[in-house]
């Protein structure tokens, strides 16, 4: 089985002429199938442009990505855009659709699997629901949900779509300590029921505990730290 | 391929109706949107109703006749200067075998002097020969009985105010008698024809009524030869033929020939058309402002989510179809009530007016047509604005 994610050599740059700066300096990163990796670094050091490039938001400039085998490096858009149904992703805001009750939210990620009627995706959407704890939640606008509900919601979803990767940015940025905590674990367990391979930028180093692996980027250089902590 | 099972298939294929739940969650909105759309429309069915009225009005009195052909003076151009042309030019058709019987009609306006307040004003005239099939309603004909009295005249009750109380006297059994060209007439009966460019009110007597009002008129002379052909005779071959055999002093036309010729005067004549199609035009414009400007903004107000649902993996299409959705679910909703108030007004206007104005199918398609395309045009120049959504930026 092809290791979930595969880079090696990605350079990335931003601006033009003169204005021209490289933010990603010939990075290798390999994620396999099922595995919990943190991405640690100073703010601004290209954490968020790694992330878009794996998640295929980005056209790669220069080095392989390979996403599930797939090259993404000279991907078309509509390759790019396919490939991006097989990833799940949590922002730093929640980004939820605010005139969508949670259910219908979620309901957004289940009605991107093929061949399955209205009704097991909207079954589907409940049952995320009732996963993160928002059984009682089903018809509320994001509006009307708090922080931490929010962003479990926002989990819900990414997961409902049945991804192999899940990419999060800071997922927990926007939550109070204890919040972020229980939402960070949901997200690890609810990942390694489905073997997702995870891949999570965080500043918070309450939470390093959950990953099989850290990775730490310095001004666009990855220094790998291997913590294995739980033998996954 | 089974419809039924096509449906059912839909049906079970659908996804979250996001289309109807951006637009109806956001009520105020929706509801300025669907205001401006019904006003558009309603403005639409209101001018190009008025147009198609006025049109229609002007030859309420053309479609009347029972007739085929009809002869007039190549000098007429309108129902409101009809010149005369001799009447043994009429007579003369009869040699034609199609020819199965002829009217000859005097036509013109007269004043009309008002029974209650003395004022007078001037009214469409038809004089005829009362035992002649002249009309399509066989009641009108049996009615037209009444004039061979002389001084006797039919009253159009739909013709304007301004000409006394004249119908409501007489359905209270009271004599209404007035003054025509100076002579004493009295109302012998109603009818119903409503008022025209040309004309406020009507007017049906005999020719020997109408002679008397008119003594000028040179002797055998006529403003309108009717002419009924045998049933299943090619009008249009016969009016060739005639045409031929005729002497230049009188035209021939098909009954729908004179009527196109009326219309035609008055849209030439007058700007109307140019302007109620205008007004209709305006209709159109403000509409298509005020549904871009609220499908703009509806986009621009969630270009983050739609972002977002890039990165999820939906397509761009699928993003567009969203927005063309909402133009066309605003289209809908909009014209509903712009249908029904137009329904309304109508009758108001008719009752206002008398005037012709009613809900016709043609029209009810074409502003749902331009109400259509108002908001999906919209909803095309709207979604350029979707090309800004970068799902790269939502991180
Ligand atoms: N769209 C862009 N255009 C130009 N420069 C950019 C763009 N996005 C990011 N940058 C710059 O590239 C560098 C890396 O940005 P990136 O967002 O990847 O950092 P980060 O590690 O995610 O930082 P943070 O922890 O603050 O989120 C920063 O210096 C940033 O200013
Ligand atoms: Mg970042």
């Amino acid at each position: 089985m092809a290791a979930a994610i595969k880079v090696s050599g990605l350079s990335h740059w931003y601006g033009e002429g003169s204005m021209r700066r490289q933010v990603l300096q010939s990075i290798d990163l390999t994620i396999e199938a099922g595995e919990v990796v943190l991405l640690t670094g100073p703010s601004g050091c290209g954490k968020t442009t790694l992330l878009t490039l794996v998640g295929a938001l980005r056209q790669v400039q220069a080095g392989e990505v390979k996403v599930f085998g797939e090259e993404l490096n000279g991907s078309s858009r509509s390759q790019r855009q396919q490939l991006r149904r097989r990833i799940g992703m949590i922002f730093q805001g929640h980004n939820l659709l605010r005139c969508l009750s949670s259910e219908q939210n979620v309901q957004m990620g289940s009605d991107l699997l093929p061949d399955l009627s209205y009704r097991a995706r909207r079954d589907q959407a409940r049952e995320w629901l009732r996963a993160v704890g928002l059984g009682d939640h089903l018809g509320k606008l994001p509006h009307d949900l708090s922080g931490g509900q929010k962003q479990r919601v926002a989990i819900a979803r990414a997961l409902a779509a049945h991804p192999q990767l899940l990419l999060a940015d800071e997922p927990t940025a926007a939550l109070d300590k204890q919040t972020g905590r229980e939402v960070v674990e949901l997200l690890q367990r609810l990942a390694r029921e489905q073997s997702c391979a995870v891949l999570m930028v965080t500043h918070d180093p309450r939470i390093l505990d959950v990953a099989d692996r850290l990775v730490q980027m310095e001004d666009g250089r990855l220094s790998v730290s291997s913590l294995a902590l739980q033998a996954g | 391929m089974n419809p039924l099972g096509w449906i059912a298939g839909f049906w079970r294929g659908r996804r979250i109706p996001l289309s109807w739940l951006l637009l109806t969650r956001q009520p105020v909105r929706l509801a300025v949107a669907l205001a401006g759309i019904s006003f558009a429309g309603i403005l639409m069915f209101m001018q190009l109703g008025f147009r198609d009225a006025l049109f229609d009005a002007s030859v309420t009195v053309h479609k009347m006749f029972n007739t085929d052909l009809v002869l007039m003076s190549p000098r007429t151009k309108s129902s409101i200067s009809m010149a005369g042309f001799p009447r043994r030019r009429l007579v003369q058709t009869l040699a034609d075998p199609e020819v199965a019987g002829i009217s000859p009609v005097h036509w013109n306006l007269l004043l009309w002097r008002n029974p209650q307040t003395r004022g007078t004003r001037s009214i469409l005239t038809l004089g005829f020969e009362p035992g002649d099939p002249l009309f399509l309603d066989p009641e009108l004909s049996e009615k037209a009985t009444l004039l061979t009295q002389k001084g006797r005249v039919l009253f159009d009750e739909r013709s304007r105010d301004e000409f006394g109380p004249v119908a409501k006297w007489f359905r209270q059994g009271r004599t209404v008698e007035s003054e025509v060209a100076g002579k004493r007439l009295r109302v012998a009966g109603l009818f119903a024809v409503g008022p025209s460019f040309g004309a406020d009110g009507n007017l049906l007597t005999s020719s020997e009524t109408f002679l008397s009002l008119l003594p000028s008129t040179p002797a055998g002379s006529i403003e309108l030869g009717l002419i009924r052909l045998n049933s299943g005779a090619d009008a249009e071959k016969v009016a060739a033929r005639l045409r031929q055999q005729l002497p230049k002093d009188v035209i021939v036309y098909t009954k729908d020939g004179f009527i196109e010729m009326e219309k035609d005067y008055w849209r030439s004549s007058t700007a109307i058309g140019f302007i109620f199609t205008l007004g209709a035009g305006m209709g159109f414009v403000v509409g298509c402002v005020i549904v871009y400007q609220i499908l703009y903004s509806d986009v621009s107000d969630h270009l983050p989510e739609y972002a977002t649902l890039m990165a999820m993996g939906y397509s761009l299409i699928t993003l567009l179809g969203v927005v063309a959705r909402e133009g066309l679910l605003l289209a809908v909703l909009g014209y509903l009530p712009a249908y029904g108030a137009g329904q309304l007004l109508y009758g108001v206007v008719q009752n206002a007016t008398k005037l012709p104005v009613a809900m016709s199918n043609d029209r009810a398609v074409i502003v749902f047509t331009m109400i259509l395309v108002m908001c999906m045009a919209s909803a095309a120049l709207a979604m350029r604005r979707l090309g800004d959504a970068d799902p790269a930026e939502i991180f």
